[in-house]
C-alpha cells in the first residue's frame, strides 16, 4: 500500500481532524531510516495502548511497530493474551483469530500475499506471547519452522500467562510458585532460542527491550532475513511487572537485572551462514547508495 | 463491475474464464464415470483455487491429494500439507484472510479436531470451501461413513450444503463458491458427502469442458477489509474494535452473531438461483413421506419404488442445505403428510430433531430407521420400518 492511499484530498483537508492530519503528514511509511527513534514522534502505527501502566511491553509494541522495515507492505498476526489488547490500536493490518493458531494463521496469509502479489514485498510478522508460542501453540510454532515459512516469530517472553492472571507457563522459570505451579514450577525453562535453531530459524535473538538500538537491529533482521531466507525467531523479554511483584517504576531494572553475562537473558544471537551472506549483499548494495540518500 | 472484468480473459492454465451462470447452466457438459474424489479432482479444476492445504484422513485423503497434483499441473495457487486438522483449518484461514481463494477437505474425528476453527471462519467472514466426507467418529476406531459429525456443525455459522451424488459433489463446489464469496453473504461453506458412498463409488458426472474456469474470487467485494495492506488499516479511522467487558462490548458480539445467521439466510435467494431450491420433491402429495439429506435419500428412493410394486404411494423430500434451514419449504412440502420417514447414517437422528422443530403436528415424525458406525442402509429397511408404521406395530427389538 503506498502513501498515497492515506492521504486526504485537497478539498478536505481543512475539515480532517487535526491528529488524522499528523498522522497522514507524518507517516514514515516507505522511509528508509525509520526506527525507534521516531517512537513518540511518528505515532502513525501505535499511540495509546490498553495495557497496565509501565507494563515493558508497551515499549516493546512501540519499539517494534517503529522499528518494521516496510509497514506499508507488513501483516501481523497475533494470538489471545495481553498483545491482543494492544493489537485494536495499531495501525497495520492485523489479525487475531484463535489461541495458540498463530503461526498457521501466518503460514497462509503469507503464501497468499507471495501468490498475489509476486514480485513485491509483503512481509509477515507473527508477534504473540509465550503461552500461545511455546505452550499451545508449540506445534505449529515449531512446524512453521520446519516449512520454511518465511516470517519473522516474535515472542514477548513475560514467563507466565500475564492476561489470565499469572497461571505457569512453559518458558517460566524452574521453581518459580504461581497459580497452576503452587509448590513451584518443576521443571526448566524451555529453551526456544537454541530449538528454533534446530529447527531452520535463519535468524534468532534472545534479549530484553532495555535497548532500543539492539531491539532495532533484531527486528529488521528478523524482517529482512525472513523476507529472502526464511524463518526468524525473536524472543523479547516483558517481564509482568504485576505477576512478579514489581511497581510500575521497575520494569526497566528488572530487565536489565535479567540480561548480565550469565543471566538468562543475556543477549544472544544465531545467524545461518545463508543469512549472514544475505546481510552481507544488502550491506554491499547499501553502500554507493548512502551518499545521495543523505542529500 | 471489477469481477466482470475479467470474463472472457485466458488464465495462465489456457483456461478461459467464463460467467458462473454459463458454466452451470449452458457449456456443453460430457458424461465421465468417476469416484467422488475424481469429482473433487474436476471441480476444483475448473474452481480458480488459490490456495488449498492437506491431511491425511480417511476417506478424504484421495481427494485432498488430487488436489496437489492440480497444484502440480498449475491450476492450484499454492498447496502443502498442514501438521494437523487444527493447524490446516488455520492455515486456510490465514490465506483466505489475505485474499485467497481456498479449499480444503476433511473426515471424522479430523471435523472435531479442526472445530474450533469453524466459527472463527464465519465471525471473520471467510469464504472458505470445505468439503467434509463424513464417516465415524471414535472411539472405538471408525473409519465408515456416518453422518454424526454433520450435526455437531450445523450452528457453527458455516453454510452447509449436503450432496446426494457425485454430480451434486461437482455443482456443489462450484456454486458454492459462487454463493458463499457474495458479499451480503460471505461465510465459509461445507459442502457434505457421504464418506466411501460418495468418496469412492464410481457415478456418471455431467462435467464441462476443463478450458473453461470459474470468475477468480474478488477479495475486495467483501463486507469486512482483506488483511494484504492495500486498504488503509482500521486505527487509521480511529474506530478500533471494542474489547472490553462492558455492555458495548456485548452488544458488538451479540449483533455480529445475529449478523451471521442473517447472511446464512440472506444467502437462500443465491442458492435457490443456483440450485433451483433448497429441497426437492417428488410426489409429496403422499400421505407417506421419506425426509432427509445425503445418500440416505437415494436409498428413499429405491424404498419408494419397492413400495410401489406393492400399491403402497410414497413421497420423496430431499432437503439440499441445511443450513440455511429450508424450514418454510419442509412445512409446505409436508402439510398433508400423515407420516414423516427421516432414514439417517447415525445414531442420534439429528435430522430428524431438525424438521421436528419446523413442522407443526410434529408426532407425524418417525424417527428412522437408523443406521450407524458404517451399515450400509438397505432400501428394505426402510420399507420394513414404514410397514411397520403402517401396520400399527411399531416396535423397537433390541438383539
Amino acid at each position: 500500500m503506498g502513501k498515497e492511499k492515506i492521504k486526504i484530498c485537497d478539498e478536505f483537508y481543512d475539515i480532517m481532524p487535526p491528529e488524522y492530519r499528523e498522522l497522514v503528514d507524518s507517516a514514515t511509511y516507505g522511509r528508509e531510516g525509520r526506527g525507534w527513534k521516531d517512537v513518540g514522534v511518528a505515532k502513525e502505527l501505535i499511540e495509546e495502548h490498553s495495557l497496565c501502566a509501565g507494563c515493558p511491553e508497551s515499549i516493546a509494541f512501540r519499539y517494534v511497530m517503529a522499528c518494521l522495515p516496510n509497514p506499508e507492505d507488513t501483516v501481523m498476526v497475533g494470538s489471545t493474551g495481553c498483545t491482543s489488547l494492544v493489537f485494536p490500536h495499531v495501525a497495520v493490518h492485523n489479525i487475531h483469530s484463535l489461541f495458540g493458531n498463530q503461526n498457521a494463521i501466518a503460514s497462509g496469509l503469507k503464501r497468499a500475499l507471495a501468490h498475489r502479489f509476486p514480485g513485491k514485498v509483503k512481509d509477515v510478522v507473527v508477534l504473540a506471547g509465550d503461552g500461545a508460542t511455546v505452550d499451545i501453540g508449540l506445534d505449529m510454532t515449531l512446524q512453521s519452522w520446519f516449512r520454511q515459512e518465511k516470517f519473522l516469530t516474535i515472542c514477548f517472553d513475560n514467563e507466565l500467562y500475564a492476561n489470565t492472571g499469572g497461571q505457569e507457563s512453559g518458558l517460566m522459570q524452574k521453581g518459580f510458585v504461581s497459580k497452576m505451579a503452587p509448590a513451584g514450577k518443576k521443571f526448566d525453562k524451555v529453551k526456544l532460542p537454541e530449538i528454533a535453531q534446530e529447527s531452520g530459524c535463519h535468524y534468532v535473538a534472545t534479549l530484553t527491550v532495555s535497548k532500543p538500538n539492539r531491539v532495532e537491529k533484531a527486528i529488521r533482521q528478523g524482517v529482512l532475513i525472513a523476507r529472502e531466507v526464511g524463518p526468524t525467531y525473536i524472543q523479547l523479554y516483558t517481564p509482568c511487572i504485576l505477576e512478579i511483584g514489581k511497581q510500575a517504576m521497575e520494569g526497566l531494572q528488572e530487565m536489565r537485572d535479567s540480561e548480565g553475562p550469565n543471566e538468562r537473558f543475556a543477549f544472544r544471537e544465531y545467524i545461518s551462514e545463508e543469512a549472514k551472506a544475505y546481510l552481507a549483499s544488502l550491506e554491499k548494495e547499501k553502500k554507493p547508495a548512502a551518499i545521495p540518500s543523505q542529500g | 463491475m471489477e469481477a466482470n472484468s475479467v470474463i472472457g480473459t485466458i488464465n495462465k492454465k489456457g483456461q478461459k474464464i467464463v460467467e458462473p451462470e454459463y458454466l452451470f447452466f449452458e457449456a456443453p457438459r460430457q458424461q465421465y464415470f468417476m469416484t467422488g474424489s475424481e469429482v473433487v479432482r474436476e471441480a476444483i479444476r475448473r474452481a480458480s483455487v488459490d490456495i488449498s492445504v492437506a491431511y491425511p484422513i480417511t476417506p478424504q485423503s484421495e481427494a485432498a491429494a488430487m488436489v496437489g497434483d492440480l497444484y502440480v499441473e498449475g491450476y492450484v495457487g499454492d498447496y502443502f500439507r498442514g501438521e494437523s486438522e487444527f493447524a490446516v483449518m488455520s492455515q486456510c484461514a490465514g490465506a483466505s484472510f489475505g485474499g485467497a481463494r481456498v479449499f480444503t477437505t476433511t473426515s471424522g474425528p479430523g471435523t472435531l479436531r479442526a472445530y474450533e476453527n469453524f466459527p472463527m471462519w464465519a465471525g471473520s467472514r471467510l469464504p472458505i470451501l470445505i468439503n467434509v466426507m463424513v464417516r465415524g467418529i471414535n472411539s472405538p476406531l471408525n473409519i465408515q461413513p456416518d453422518t454424526l459429525e454433520l450435526g455437531m456443525i450445523l450452528d457453527t455459522g458455516m453454510l452447509i450444503w449436503h450432496a446426494e451424488t457425485g454430480q451434486e459433489l461437482f455443482d456443489y463446489i462450484l456454486k458454492g463458491y459462487i454463493v458463499a464469496e457474495e458479499p451480503d453473504v460471505h461465510l465459509p461453506i461445507a459442502v457434505v458427502i457421504d464418506g466411501f458412498f460418495i468418496s469412492h463409488t464410481k457415478d456418471m458426472v455431467m462435467i464441462p469442458s476443463a478450458d473453461l474456469a470459474l470468475t477468480p474470487y474478488n477479495p475486495y467485494r467483501s463486507p469486512v477489509p482483506c488483511m494484504d495492506m492495500e486498504v488503509p488499516p482500521v486505527r487509521m479511522m480511529r474506530d478500533p474494535f471494542v474489547m472490553k467487558s462492558n455492555y458495548i462490548s456485548y452488544a458488538t458480539h451479540a449483533s455480529w452473531q445475529q449478523e451471521i445467521r442473517a447472511a446464512i439466510e440472506r444467502s437462500r435467494k443465491h442458492a435457490i438461483r443456483l440450485l433451483g431450491g433448497l429441497i426437492e420433491e417428488e410426489n409429496s402429495d403422499a400421505d407417506i413421506l421419506i425426509v432427509s439429506s445425503g445418500t440416505a435419500v437415494a436409498q428413499g428412493r429405491e424404498a419408494v419404488r419397492l413400495l410401489a410394486e406393492e400399491g403402497i404411494r410414497v413421497g420423496i423430500v430431499k432437503v439440499k442445505t441445511l443450513r440455511p434451514f429450508p424450514h418454510e419449504e419442509i412445512r409446505q412440502a409436508t402439510k398433508n403428510a400423515k407420516y414423516i420417514f427421516v432414514p439417517e447414517f447415525n445414531v442420534v437422528g439429528w435430522m430428524a430433531r431438525e424438521i421436528k422443530a419446523v413442522i407443526p403436528d410434529n408426532h407425524r415424525v418417525i424417527e428412522g430407521p437408523h443406521v450407524a458406525g458404517g451399515m450400509t442402509m438397505p432400501p428394505e429397511v426402510i420399507v420394513e420400518e414404514i410397514k411397520k408404521t403402517l401396520a400399527g406395530k411399531k416396535e423397537v427389538v433390541h438383539g
